[in-house]
């Protein structure tokens, strides 16, 4: 069997379903969504278009920091990620507070372009390794974006799945409600279910999550590995050995 | 005609106290030299408008008493973790937050610089951070047939305040490929630059740098401060200064602390 780190799996599982798209957006402080959308790109010899939005070379935009949101309000952009620091089963995201909003008990950076992004990206992938009834609870305090929306509300896009370190949800946008739809390797149904603040769907038999081929890990180990580099060194360098560049790249946020 | 200031602080006098004043996102070009500046001399109740989000230079100026109300998509130190002025002062009931989305920012600024009084935006209905801001409406789409969409007011700044590379004797500023800071000039009443140099000559002479030049007739003042953007990064130029940045994490931590780091890094003005 292949030995393979947790961060490859995951990064396997999320190149699978990006599938065959023309382009991929990736946010900050997001290398394993960065490393699937090159993946992704590496496999399909140059499709889709990937924008590492903290990248200095992997970032095409010429037209501010709006041109990304113009992009996907008109359905170029395919698939994107968001987190949260609470997500609901419904697929409500919050990235803003946690108690009563006008003092709160947590307040987190803030939305950013989810509000609009989570509308507009027809694939949009949750990611939050911590899988904990902390993060993934019944019901969000503050709803950055929703899940769902009223039929009559202009909607091209939204949640496709939720990705943590546990497992793999599906989310049925008619039912408002995930589906596991399997487990990473040496971790169980049970330690989903007493891990999970939310109620899902579940069918008897909850598949095990396919493992990296050795196709994706020589690729991953290879080419994505140097070009993760750029923008996220350390990553690069703990989960691939990339050796450190001296110096820090830039960062910044959409 | 713009002014090319001899100081730095006679660059800043439009920015008042109770002053809307637009920033840009940390990647842009951030003027933190002009922000110490701005709080050494103690500016009050700044209304920020962040562009769409900020980092440092919110969590200074928060921490360190200026500002009354901040408009923004987020206030966070990126991989240095939360902003934890911000995050101290929101806890506490202490600051006005008004929560936005990134494209509902550029969107509204892009109705001031057309002069519109308001934009439409898709997205956001169902949203609590629609739910809460009682300056943004829903209408039905006059074009449309039972279609609900957000409509924002223009954001109009009384200043615009970032660092640039460069600009020329004229007042003509450099900004390349950092597109958002032409909206925030268009859309604001006044803007103040810092930059890294002067440019001899007039850059609009030169084809290629005149695509990337903000005309000199947006633009208030002009001041030279170079590394004007440490210790965050100016794009091309300088990468951020990651062990100031967490040094500065570490001791924003709590209110001594970041007491310390304005003495040491803002009062004094030979480490700043």
């Amino acid at each position: 069997m292949l030995e393979f780190r947790d961060e490859e799996l995951l990064a396997s599982v999320i190149a699978d379903m990006i599938g065959d798209v023309r382009h991929v957006a990736v946010g900050n402080a997001s290398p394993i969504p960065a490393t699937a959308a090159l993946l992704a790109r590496e496999r399909g010899k140059g499709r889709p278009y990937v924008s590492l939005l903290q990248s200095r070379k992997h970032n095409f935009f010429t037209d501010g920091g709006r041109e990304l949101f113009d992009c996907a309000g008109q359905g170029r952009i395919d698939v994107f990620f968001l987190s949260g620091g609470q997500i609901d089963g419904e697929g409500n995201i919050n990235l803003v507070s946690v108690g009563d909003r006008a003092k709160p008990r947590m307040r987190f950076p803030g939305s950013f372009g989810s509000a609009y992004l989570y509308f507009v990206v027809p694939k949009v992938i949750l990611f939050r390794t911590e899988h904990s009834r902390r993060t993934l609870v019944p019901r969000v305090d503050f709803v950055s974006a929703p899940g769902t929306s009223p039929p009559n509300v202009y909607r091209t896009g939204g949640p496709m799945a939720l990705v943590t370190s546990l497992c793999v949800f599906a989310f049925d946008a008619a039912r408002k409600r995930f589906r596991l739809q399997s487990v990473h390797p040496s971790h169980t149904v049970d330690e989903v279910v007493g891990n999970t603040g939310f109620d899902f769907d579940m069918v008897k038999d909850v598949p095990i999550t396919p493992l990296p081929s050795a196709d994706s890990l020589h690729l991953m180990r290879g080419v994505v590995a140097n070009e993760l580099a750029e923008v996220y060194p350390q990553f690069a360098s703990r989960i691939f050995g990339v050796p450190s560049p001296a110096k820090r790249r830039q960062s910044g946020s959409p | 005609m713009p002014v090319v200031a001899r100081r730095l602080e006679d660059a800043l006098t439009a920015v008042t106290d109770g002053c809307v004043l637009a920033v840009p996102r940390e990647n842009s070009g951030v003027a933190m030299a002009a922000t110490r500046a701005l709080i050494r001399r103690g500016i009050k109740k700044l209304h920020l408008i962040a562009l769409p989000t900020s980092s440092l230079q919110a969590d200074l100026l928060i921490g360190a008493g200026c500002v009354a109300t901040i408009e923004t998509s987020a206030v966070g130190l990126g991989e240095f973790g939360l902003a934890p002025r911000f995050t101290a002062a929101v806890t506490a009931g202490a600051l006005t937050v008004k929560d936005a989305t990134c494209p509902a920012l550029h969107a509204a600024f892009q109705a001031a610089e057309k002069g519109m009084p308001f934009i439409p935006l898709r997205g956001l209905i169902g949203s609590d951070i629609l739910k809460y801001r009682d300056d943004w409406r829903v209408i039905d789409n006059p074009f449309g047939d039972n279609d609900p969409i957000v409509l924002l007011p223009a954001i109009k700044p009384e200043v615009a305040l970032f660092h640039a590379p460069m600009a020329d004797r004229a007042g003509n500023v450099w900004i390349g490929r950092q597109r958002e800071l032409a909206t925030m000039a268009h859309a604001s009443a006044k803007t103040i630059a810092t930059v890294e140099k002067l440019h001899d000559g007039n850059l609009l002479d030169d084809p290629v740098l005149a695509a990337g030049t903000l005309p000199g007739f947006y633009i208030e003042a002009v001041a030279v401060a170079p590394r004007g953007a440490w210790p965050l990064p100016l794009p091309d130029h300088y990468p951020a200064d990651g062990a100031h940045l967490t040094e500065y994490a570490t001791l924003a931590a709590t209110t001594d602390g970041f007491a310390t780091y304005l003495d040491k890094f803002v009062h004094d003005r030979h480490a700043a």
